[in-house]
């Protein structure tokens, strides 16, 4: 095969791939992201490997002679207000936030997904009575719902995973909804009718491949919002209870020692801000990779 | 050099676009030209670069990733290609205008035909007062034979061939002296396309216009034109009148095209198609571009690049064999 | 040549097809009535808004009809459920207009081709190897190289993409094949190509084509017989070699004049049409041609005007006859 021709068998995926790359700043918070989610898996292995014991050792142990120290030689980012290392915690945390995020946004993708997948084929009843039921959802303002969601249920990690996942439902289900109503009247589903395909055999191997783009899209923003609602709630005292450690419960606490200690504050909210601007800025970058001429 | 009676000269205009899977050769070394009144009529088929010439002339190529590589577009004395923008943007519209084939997106939805038309007329005539401006854009309405009285109306309120009529009007208000018409009619009904082909007929005579038609339909070309090029791979390969073109077509390419379109006046059993396909632009053949798919290609076809050759003043064909065969004639 | 002595393998009676919309009821397709034999073209002409792509897609229940029937092989297909239909399907297929949006983007060649023969259950998925295999032969069949198997529609011309089109509707193994403009989208000298694949498919495989085309010029030598359609009515029908030498229909004149004929030698006798077409919407009684006709008259506007036998097949709706 010539070159040409071996440059034209590239797949969809690739071809995608290949115009993120060439974003330098996507591509750039990719390598955070990846980073993030490293640190995030060694710490589970270590606590596996280990029993706990670093984890105990450094993460929750309390020395409070040293509280409040700023970043030092042995201590990068400080002692906190029980004098725990603050580089520990903020890497033991990482796995809560990007995790917890991730998990939350799936659930929520597969039932807004599937919701906004019938609404849109069906149409008519099912589409009113599924989108009005989402209206309602989407009039509640999202951290408001999560609250209440988690009050009701309890401060567990499951409560707070399944209150975030509810309050994108709705997003999730208009993205995919609109996406079907355009698909559903191209020629290649006419085709697919006239060859006898069944409903379900064109909702799943039809439409809901050809509408990831916007839906990966959205998928990706949307951990940045699940982990900003995250650390809300933790916060609020909702969410992730202390000792165990997660930046916005890390936030929350430190805002009583503002004045003696800018570390304490500072680098938890760092930390919520980078991991948000690299998911933001690679989401954006796959908008853009996926957008354009795949249309052609 | 430029013939008095030329009004538009294209020399070895070439244009490449250079994108990220490798660079485009959408225009190699092409010249023709259009004389004062006359329709020269463009043939070609997808990919063969009629669009990339007809945005060239009026400096429409949008850059990245249009190069243009070289070539001069002699229009009235002067080379297009080294006027900035200010200076080309008064020849567009006045000077020379555009038709492009898709009349559904070449209006804006927002406001009204009258306005559209007035807005060029305004552009070229700063001098004129609101009422000569208005009275000019009834006038034009009139004249495609749209009733002055729907000038208020939105582009949505008319159907096809009427907002081809529209753009038409806005092409012709300044009186340019060359309308260039990319696929003019392609997007409307068989009726329809043949009452619009009139009318601009029609017009460009009675306001002596030339024209240069961009068509792939060689029925279109054969009823309005009175010369031809045809197009291929981005070279033009042969030109001549009409008649030298439909009844003595030299090139393998055009005798093929001839032979391979259904007609109604002819009774085929089969058709003759051409085989294979037209090279991909960003890996020509070296040679004459059509040679891969040439049943009388020899191996000088590919050796090297081929000239164009005058059979007769107004006859040029770009083909070994096709020179061959005419100097023994 | 038609064999009157077998039953035809297509008839339709009386179709309707009705649109509602905020506008109004938008009649698309107004009583057609037809019959086909086997291995037969029917080429239906129009312009846009005559209803063709409508009414090839009624009688294969891609729309519903409103009104009327049609008959498959005898059977009739309209008032089929949902089972039996599918299985229909097997022997009414339908090719697009639009090589590029009548393809999945992200099924490849082979994918597409399979589907046919997965969804009617012709292989399963676990026959993988004897899917592949009739896969590779219907792609040589079609003059589609086998290296294009994994090759996705972005990537191939128009031409190819139309190849993979037919591809797709003969793994079937089909009686009856609707083609929707299947040529109007594709380069002049791949039309030539794909005229001539089909007509040699037609002439294997004893095909039945019902042929919709704005494209005279096109429709000509692979019909027998031609419908020419005007705002969802039959206006005249009658054989090909009829229909082009003694076109009756005032519209059928015009439509004739209007296509331009590539010989600069060619004397055009062009039939003046005023206006545009009217609307198809809850349109009024009477030839919905009347306001374009250059021989309209007062009886034009009364009521609908019925098919006339002027000559043996040859059927015109005018009062001029």
């Amino acid at each position: 095969m010539s070159e040409t021709e071996k440059r034209k068998q590239r797949t969809l995926a690739a071809e995608t791939w290949r115009r993120f790359k060439k974003n330098r700043l996507a591509f750039a918070g990719m390598i955070v992201l990846i980073c993030l989610v490293l640190i995030a898996l060694s710490t589970i292995v270590i606590d596996l490997v280990t029993d706990k014991a670093i984890y105990d050792a450094y993460v929750i142990k309390q020395n409070l002679r040293m509280r409040l120290q700023g970043p030092s030689k042995e201590h990068i980012f400080g002692l906190d207000e029980f004098g725990r290392d603050i580089f520990m915690r903020m890497i033991w945390a990482v796995r809560y936030s990007l995790f917890m995020g991730t998990i939350a946004i799936a659930l929520s993708t597969i039932a807004g997904g599937l919701l906004g997948s019938l609404a849109g084929y069906y149409g008519k009843v099912t589409d009113n009575v599924i989108m009005r039921f989402m209206d309602v959802l989407l009039a509640i303002p999202s951290m408001l719902l999560a609250t209440a969601i988690v009050a009701a249920l309890g401060t567990s990690l499951t409560n707070v995973l399944i209150a975030i996942a509810i309050s994108y439902v709705p997003t999730f289900a208009r993205t995919v909804r609109a996406s079907v109503l355009t698909i559903k009247d191209q020629e290649y589903i006419e085709a697919a009718r006239a060859l006898g395909a069944s409903d379900s055999r064109i909702l799943f191997k039809y439409i809901l491949p050809n509408s990831m783009a916007p839906l990966i899209v959205q998928a990706t923003l949307g951990v940045a919002g699940a982990i900003l609602s995250i650390a809300g709630l933790s916060f609020l005292g909702l969410g992730i209870q202390p000792p165990t450690p997660e930046w916005g419960s890390m936030l929350s606490s430190a805002r009583a020692y503002i004045r003696e200690g800018w570390h304490i504050t500072v680098i938890p909210g760092l930390g919520i801000m980078i991991t948000i601007l690299s998911l933001n800025v690679m989401g954006d970058g796959l908008r853009d990779a996926l957008d354009p001429r795949l249309k052609k | 050099m430029q013939n008095k009676e030329e009004l538009l000269s294209i020399e070895n205009l070439t244009i490449h676009y250079e994108t990220d899977d490798g660079v485009v050769y959408a225009l190699n070394d092409v010249s023709l030209s259009v004389k004062k009144g006359e329709t020269l009529g463009l043939v070609g088929e997808t990919g063969a670069g009629k669009t990339t010439l007809a945005r060239g002339v009026l400096r429409l190529v949008p850059s990245p990733p249009g190069v243009i590589k070289n070539g001069k577009v002699m229009f009235g004395g002067t080379d297009l290609l080294s006027l900035n923008e200010v200076q080309m943007r008064a020849i567009r519209g006045s000077n020379i205008s555009m038709i492009f084939q898709d009349p559904m997106t070449s209006l804006n939805p927002v406001m009204t035909v009258g306005q559209q038309i007035q807005e060029v007329v305004e552009a070229h005539n700063r001098r004129f007062s609101k009422e000569e401006v208005i009275k000019q854009a009834h006038a034009m309405l009139e004249m495609v034979g749209i009733s002055a009285d729907r000038s208020s109306e939105y582009p949505h309120q008319f159907s096809g061939g009427m907002k081809q009529r529209v753009i038409i009007a806005i092409a012709l208000a300044c009186n340019p002296q060359l309308l260039i018409a990319d696929e003019p009619t392609t997007a409307l009904d068989v009726t329809i396309q043949a009452q619009v082909l009139d009318m601009i007929t029609a017009l460009k005579d009675r306001l002596h216009t030339a024209m240069l038609l961009i068509t792939h339909d060689l029925g279109v070309v054969a009823q309005n034109c009175d010369r031809v090029a045809i197009i291929y791979a981005g070279q033009i390969i042969e030109i001549g009148t009409l008649f030298d073109i439909f009844k003595h077509p030299l090139h393998p390419y055009t005798r093929g095209l001839l032979g391979s379109i259904p007609s109604l006046n002819k009774q085929v059993q089969r058709l003759s198609p051409i085989k294979g396909l037209m090279p991909d632009p960003t890996d020509l053949p070296a040679g004459c571009k059509f040679a891969p798919r040439c049943k009388y290609a020899i191996e000088a076809c590919s050796a090297a690049e081929i000239d164009m050759h005058s059979i007769n003043a107004n006859h040029q064909v770009r083909c070994i064999l096709a020179r061959e065969e005419a100097d023994d004639e | 040549m038609s064999n009157t002595d077998i039953q035809p393998i297509l008839q339709v009676e009386h179709l309707k097809k009705y649109f509602h919309t905020p506008h109004g009821i938008l009649h698309a397709v107004d009583d057609v009535s037809f019959s086909l034999n086997k291995g037969e073209t029917l080429g239906v002409v129009g312009e846009s808004g005559c209803g063709k792509s409508t009414l090839g897609r009624t009688i294969l229940r891609l729309h519903e009809p409103t009104e009327g029937k049609v008959f498959f092989e005898g059977q009739e297909v309209t008032s089929l459920d949902k089972r039996r239909m599918k299985a229909l399907r097997k022997d009414m297929q339908i090719i697009f207009q639009d090589p590029f949006a009548s393809l999945n983007p992200r099924m490849t060649v082979s994918e597409t081709i399979a589907e046919s023969l997965l969804i009617q259950k012709i292989f399963t998925r676990k026959q993988s190897d004897q899917l592949r295999k009739r896969v590779a032969e219907l792609m040589e069949y079609v003059g589609l190289s086998t290296k294009l198997v994994n090759s996705y529609p972005h990537e191939l011309d128009g031409g190819r993409r139309q190849r993979i089109g037919i591809a797709r509707v003969l793994a079937l193994d089909p009686k009856f094949i609707v083609c929707d403009e299947p040529v109007s989208a594709l380069d002049v000298s791949i039309q030539a190509q794909i005229l001539n694949l089909m007509q040699d498919l037609q002439d294997e495989l004893g095909l039945t084509y019902l042929f919709i085309t704005h494209d005279l010029s096109v429709v000509k030598h692979l019909s027998n017989d031609i419908i020419v359609m005007y705002l969802g009515q039959m206006v005249e029908k009658s054989s090909s070699s009829i229909l082009f030498e003694h076109p009756t229909h005032p519209y059928t004149q015009a439509l004739l004049s209007a296509i331009p004929v590539p010989d600069p030698e060619y004397e055009v006798q062009r039939v003046p049409l005023k206006g545009e077409l009217t609307s198809p919407l809850d349109p009024a009684l009477g030839c919905r041609f009347a306001k374009r006709c250059p021989y309209v008259r007062a009886a034009c506007l009364v009521d609908d005007i019925p098919l006339k036998e002027i000559a043996p097949g040859h059927y015109v709706a005018c009062t001029l006859v």
